[in-house]
């Protein structure tokens, strides 16, 4: 507080000093000088190995705040039942996507506008952890998920739901173009794939640097042929690069009238397409590649943020969220898998299918690595 | 002294709601980082940045030279010529400047994509195998997206400007024998020399700082120094970097403003000032008439991207329908963030009038104290005022985050931070309407007024106000499109039940699926629509002066 207060009377006064001199218009008027004295930040660090365990605060209201990506939905009467359960209310707050929700939340760190944020992947875990923005709590509820899906041993991130990102295909297209869908990744290297694949920049994008990690997987870092030659042969075979998923799909991918009939999206898309069809089908009009060990498996969890205003509304909702009612709902709203192995999917999801060797890079790896992997890719790719 | 104080708001403002989250950003990026300025070394010694900053400044100036070819003949068209349906097209030609980059993208994709409506045509006309036509990801669209956003400021603030000169100037020097060209060149183009300039001073700062354009429709090898701000802050989280370029970048923007104010201030002249009804004519030689109807046709062709929209969400597999349209209006999913399609236009309205009223005080405040014969430090002022465009929406957003997080002031979880952050981005557009018309206000005309025993309230409402009101209303349209327009900072401080227009079709098109796709172009339309017709409300307003001229 007392910090805000220095810098802004800092900054009324430079503007007033320059309204009362009228004459200066030397200099850049926006280089804040150093406040003489500094307090220090009052957020705690939190702790990165396993904590002592200390007792958690009383809430300080019975509101539950649950910052989130974009893409984050969930049914009406979901949320109802679990405010009539606890006699509180509910505040969602969608803040960017998943990587400017994750980065708000570190910014906020100490001073959250949230209990709890849901979003982290496992491409983004490390950063989370090492920010110390969350506060571990271990839930009863995962005794019913796979132990594959615990990507966060110190339970600091509680997993909630899975996708997978892979290629997708335009079905009518290949068709028309006598094509069979490419059976490796080396294929997409080949002329007859020039200028057929678009991809997500993984430096903006949560499926462009899934894909990313899945070449690094595939190709590895130092072998003769790596994935940084892979993606130079992609360059040179004309791929296209966009900033986010939106653009790539809705402008470059041939079934929205674009050029590219390859795009990286999720092994959900299809099932989504058909889902979402204006008009009844009996398949869907696009399909998956799968191709072992080439399919980036995403996790995503919530977890506590650390200074939040209602600690134990926010585990309640923990354990809530990996309950059947919450699982069972999200599928055909967010098109991703439910972490809690008795889950029941919908009947359409039978078009969304699942690799059977997904890439094996673990979050740990991941977010020591990945800012490397996402520069040496842009030396690569843009420069 | 009553200027100085006009200038005391405006600045108050900008120091409290722009300079202050700037410097929380800056002090929570440089001090509390461990890399302290650092930063700034390792970027100036980067190629990859210093070719940004180039390629930035280029692109810059020819996006602004082709705005400026396409907006001056329209501009030209809405000054001196009436015509049925003007008013309309005057709204409709405005509208690009509200539209999100990506829906705006899936319209040149729809006329100059593979499949679209150009190389279709071209195709059937031509014996190409081929589309001819390949813009996809290349410096030419960015080029032509950014004529297409901005052309839309020349001609407001042109064609307001131009239609206050009186047409007596032109006709004389046609009586003394001089062609159109002759007199074009040299009476009208001298007379409107400080509305261009001020119009390409905005377009120009707007395509520095572009965003969208180039990150969607320019794909992310066409990197702007603002594409590299958003993704150092937004996603790679290394603030130390952001902010060093984002000050490099402010530095830049400063520089050209401030010797553009310069220029601006001594290039202003005193004209003999007309209110508008008395300048515009209707076509009467067939050669007039034959012209108007062909900029009508240019104007239409301009705004194709935006009729591809419509039309495409009109298209369902069953032919034309409004079947889009009614799924905003029912929530058939049940899911927690619907939110009615009323409530949404709702809250955009909202947003878009508190932050015209104040951008509208608070710039033509500061136009007032900047276009004072003599100020001091005028330039500066006027500089330093139109920062708020020099600066990524990302870092100002975060900067909101950071800066107002605590009690008493603590406005996250408010609708307020979203007006104030509006209001910052549309109020320069309101100092570069009003200042050319302010600046040129003969003095005699006031004193005249006096003369006849006007106070000088009477003055000011019969006399200046009926000159100065077309520059207020472009002013007001701008501020008031800017708001609706708004995207980068409305994501980060947007609560789910204040979702604004553009929030609303950025999250309809993160899913897959053509009913996602068809309810955010439905969405579009509605903006378009609700848009336009605030713009023929604004130009409806005028003040009618008792006497004319």
């Amino acid at each position: 507080m007392a910090r805000n207060l220095a810098l802004l009377t800092l900054a009324l006064l430079l503007v007033l000093a320059m309204a009362a001199c009228g004459d200066d218009d030397a200099g850049t008027p926006t280089e804040p000088t150093r406040p003489v004295s500094q307090p220090a930040p009052t957020a705690a660090p939190a702790p990165t190995a396993a904590p002592a365990p200390t007792p958690i605060p009383p809430d300080a209201n019975n509101e539950l705040v649950i910052m989130s990506h974009d893409s984050f939905n969930i049914g009406e009467d979901v949320i109802a039942a679990f405010e009539a359960a606890n006699d509180a209310t509910v505040v969602l707050l969608p803040a960017g996507d998943t990587g400017l929700a994750l980065n708000r939340a570190i910014l906020e760190k100490g001073n959250p506008s949230a209990d709890l944020f849901y979003g982290v992947d496992n491409t983004y875990l490390g950063r989370a952890l090492a920010e110390g923005i969350f506060v571990p709590y271990e839930s009863p509820g995962l005794a019913n998920v796979p132990e594959q899906f615990i990507m966060d041993p110190s339970f600091h991130v509680t997993p909630i739901d899975y996708g997978y990102v892979n290629l997708n295909y335009d079905k009518a297209f290949l068709e028309a173009e006598g094509l069979q869908p490419p059976s490796s990744l080396e294929e997409l290297t080949e002329s007859q794939w020039k200028g057929s694949l678009v991809v997500e920049n993984p430096a903006t994008s949560s499926p462009g640097l899934a894909f990313l990690i899945a070449t690094v997987s595939y190709f590895g870092e130092d072998d003769d042929y790596d994935y940084l030659d892979y993606w130079a042969d992609l360059r040179a075979n004309d791929v296209a690069i966009t900033d986010g998923w939106s653009d790539a799909y809705y402008t470059n991918f041939t079934k929205y009238g674009g050029d590219q009939p390859l795009v990286v999206s999720y092994a959900t898309s299809p099932a989504a397409e058909f889902f979402f069809s204006e008009t009844p089908l009996d398949d869907a009009p696009t399909g998956n590649i799968l191709l072992d060990r080439s399919v980036f498996l995403q996790i995503e969890g919530m977890g506590v943020l650390l200074g939040a205003d209602s600690p134990n509304l926010a585990r309640k909702f923990i354990d809530f969220a990996l309950d059947l009612q919450f699982q069972e709902d999200f599928p055909d709203k967010m098109f991703v898998y439910p972490v809690n192995r008795n889950a029941t999917l919908p009947d359409f999801w039978r078009f969304a299918e699942e690799p059977a060797v997904p890439a094996d890079i673990g979050p740990a790896e991941i977010g020591e690595k990945r800012e490397a992997w996402i520069e040496a890719w842009t030396q690569v790719m843009l420069r | 002294m009553t200027a100085r104080l006009a200038l005391l708001a405006p600045l108050a403002y900008l120091a409290i709601f722009f300079i202050y989250p700037l410097g929380a950003i800056f002090e929570r990026a440089f001090i509390q980082g461990e890399g302290g300025f650092a930063g700034f070394g390792t970027l100036l010694g980067d190629s990859y940045y210093l070719g940004r900053i180039w390629f930035t400044t280029w692109q810059a100036a020819a996006s602004t030279a082709l705005t400026l070819a396409v907006g001056l003949p329209m501009a030209y068209l809405f000054a001196r010529h009436d015509f049925p349906g003007k008013s309309l097209l005057k709204a409709v030609s405005t509208l690009p400047f509200i539209m999100p980059t990506i829906v705006v993208a899936m319209g040149f994709v729809a006329l100059l994509g593979r499949e679209g409506l150009a190389n279709t045509l071209l195709m059937a006309v031509f014996p190409f195998d081929d589309p001819p036509i390949r813009l996809a990801n290349s410096i030419w669209i960015i080029l032509l997206a950014h004529a297409f956003y901005n052309y839309a400021i020349f001609v407001r603030i042109v064609s307001a400007f131009w239609s206050n000169v009186a047409p007596q100037l032109e006709e004389s020097a046609a009586m003394l024998g001089a062609g159109r060209v002759r007199t074009f060149r040299h009476v009208t183009l001298p007379v409107l020399l400080p509305a261009i300039a001020s119009s390409a001073a905005l377009a120009f700062a707007f395509c520095f700082t572009s965003f969208g354009v180039v990150l969607v429709l320019g794909g992310p090898q066409f990197a702007t120094l603002e594409v590299a701000v958003y993704e150092l802050t937004a996603k790679l989280l290394r603030l130390e970097l952001a902010a060093a370029l984002a000050i490099i970048q402010m530095v830049f923007t400063y520089l050209f403003l401030l010797a553009y104010t310069r220029l601006q201030a001594s290039s202003a002249v005193p004209l003999n000032l007309a209110p508008q009804e008395a300048t515009a004519r209707r076509p009467k030689r067939a050669i007039d008439v034959v012209f108007v109807v062909a900029l009508v046709a240019l104007l239409l062709v301009v705004l194709s991207p935006l009729w591809a929209l419509v039309e495409r969400a009109l298209s369902t597999a069953d032919g034309y329908s409004l079947r889009y349209f009614g799924s905003l209006l029912e929530d058939v999913r049940g899911d927690i963030f619907y939110l009615p399609l009323q409530n949404i236009v709702g809250n955009s309205l909202r947003f878009g009038v508190a932050a015209t009223a104040i951008a509208l005080t608070i710039g033509a405040a500061a136009a007032y104290y900047i276009s004072r014969p003599g100020r001091r430090g005028a330039s500066a002022a006027d500089a330093l005022l139109m920062m708020p465009l020099g600066v990524s929406a990302v870092i100002m957003g975060f900067g909101f985050l950071v800066a107002f997080n605590r009690d008493p002031i603590d406005l996250r979880a408010t609708s307020i931070i979203l007006i104030i952050a509006h209001t910052l981005v549309a109020y320069p557009f309101v100092i570069r309407s009003v200042l050319p018309a302010m600046r040129g206000m003969p003095q005699n005309l006031r004193e005249a007024a006096s003369v006849m025993g006007a106070s000088p309230a009477q003055g000011f409402f019969h006399v200046e106000l009926p000159i100065l009101t077309p520059a207020l209303i472009v002013g007001a349209t701008f501020a008031f499109a800017v708001s609706m327009g708004e995207f980068g900072a409305s994501l980060l401080l947007v609560r789910p039940e204040s979702t604004t227009m553009p929030v609303a079709i950025f999250r309809m098109i993160a899913q897959p699926g053509a009913e996602n796709l068809g309810r955010a172009l439905a969405m579009s339309t509605v903006l378009m629509l609700v848009v336009a017709a605030v713009f023929a409300a604004i130009e409806r307003f005028r003040y009618r002066s008792a006497g004319g001229f």
